[in-house]
């Protein structure tokens, strides 16, 4: 691609920067999708070049800003803390700032290809963005929110250091959504809530300060509900936060089945 | 009173209907999962395996075991766990994979008329098994 047509799509930076000492041409192969040329996804392969030490998110950047400007994904705080850059590399859903190129490198002498693929289940906008409104409408429909009932306390609402141990794990979550579409049930046409959204419920159910641990039993028993989960634990190993994903909601289904 | 919604025209589910079906079924398969391990491999040892095996079931032995209410109660049970059990793992894989509702709809219906038949074909032998039918 000549220099003027780089220039002229979106988000590019011009020519190449000087390959550094030590890279190597890595192939990333992208499944990409343009509403308004494309009718099926298509794969586009790339060769770019990248330390060890380089990040996925790296090498989607370097395509954007000097091979293709129109590459669209989303990505925000590069830290793996906003959760905005969960895909699917080498088939499995992470987070494209906390893959290391080194660890995906093929054995020596071969040539090392990286698959990245939109987040699944959830519908493709453009190129690896997704609509995530049915994660956030799951998310929403179990009331993340501290409910209480009765008069406020005049302090703070005082806890045990093992009251917030109970629930400790599932505060970690950052809606990346990395869980919910590595889930084969929410893969299929129906609207099971999804690990995340299930997730979120826990911190609520487990904290010893809330009083609507009950209206969530209740929601998360209907048909899309925990009983859906088929303990294939792909959201445990998709967490990038190390969340204990099928524990929790293990956990929320014994709730359910010994509440009152 | 209308609610004031953030953004009215995002997807909305129905409100949990408070029912503990799921719960039950997913109970059940528990329960039945673990009566069958025993129910069926002792079926199949039995059937296949102690003494001649599959040579010698014939008429009279099958006469001979539900002569006895032990072996009728273990067939029915079988029959019913069984049937129960697969016809529920069934129906949850029918919700998983079918893409509409019309054909999720006629999938279970189809799931549950056979349940029904085999169960009410089954225990009716069982119940009113005669030894001293006559050949022809």
């Amino acid at each position: 691609m000549t220099a003027a047509t780089v220039a002229e799509s979106a988000g590019a930076r011009g020519d190449q920067p000087p390959v550094p000492e030590g890279a190597v041409t890595i192939t990333v192969k992208i499944l990409r999708f343009n509403p308004e040329i494309d009718s099926e996804p298509r794969w586009e392969t790339f060769g770019v070049p990248a330390l060890p030490t380089d990040r996925v998110l790296n090498l989607l950047h370097y395509i954007k800003w000097y091979f293709d400007g129109t590459l669209t994904f989303r990505r925000s705080c590069a830290h793996g803390i906003c959760g905005s850059d969960a895909m699917q590399i080498n088939g499995v859903n992470r987070l494209a700032c906390k893959v290391l190129v080194k660890d995906l490198m093929a054995a020596k002498g071969k040539q090392t290809t990286i698959t990245v693929a939109p987040i699944k289940g959830l519908p493709v906008h453009k190129d690896l963005l997704v609509d995530m409104e049915p994660f956030m409408e799951a998310f929403k429909a179990v009331k993340p929110f501290l409910i209480t009932y009765g008069n406020e306390p005049t302090r703070e609402r005082i806890q045990s250091a093992a009251d917030r141990e109970r629930f400790d794990d599932t505060t970690k979550c950052i809606l990346c959504a990395c869980c919910t579409t590595s889930c084969p049930v929410f893969w299929n046409e129906g609207s099971y809530f999804g690990p995340a959204a299930i997730v979120n419920a826990h911190r609520f159910i487990f904290d010893s300060r809330d009083e609507g641990a009950q209206e969530r039993l209740d929601i998360l028993n209907d048909a899309e509900g925990v009983w859906r989960c088929r303990t294939t634990f792909n959201c445990t190993d998709a967490c990038p936060r190390g969340i204990q994903v099928t524990k929790a909601i293990q956990e929320v289904k014994r709730a359910l089945l010994f509440r009152r | 009173m209308t609610l004031a919604l953030d953004k009215p025209r995002s997807p909305r589910r129905p409100a949990a209907r408070r029912s503990n079906f799921e719960m039950i079924s997913w109970l059940f398969m528990r329960i039945s999962g673990m009566a069958l391990v025993v129910l069926v491999l002792g079926h199949l040892f039995i059937m296949n395996i102690l003494d001649d095996g599959v040579h010698r079931i014939n008429f009279a032995f099958v006469a001979g075991r539900w002569s006895s209410p032990f072996w009728q109660f273990w067939d029915l049970s079988m029959l019913w766990l069984a049937e129960i059990h697969g016809g529920n793992g069934l129906r949850t894989v029918i919700n998983d994979y079918a893409r509409k509702d019309s054909t999720r709809f006629w999938l279970k219906m189809m799931l549950y008329v056979s349940m029904v038949l085999i169960l009410a074909l089954g225990s009716y032998v069982i119940f009113t098994f005669d030894p001293d039918i006559s050949a022809n």
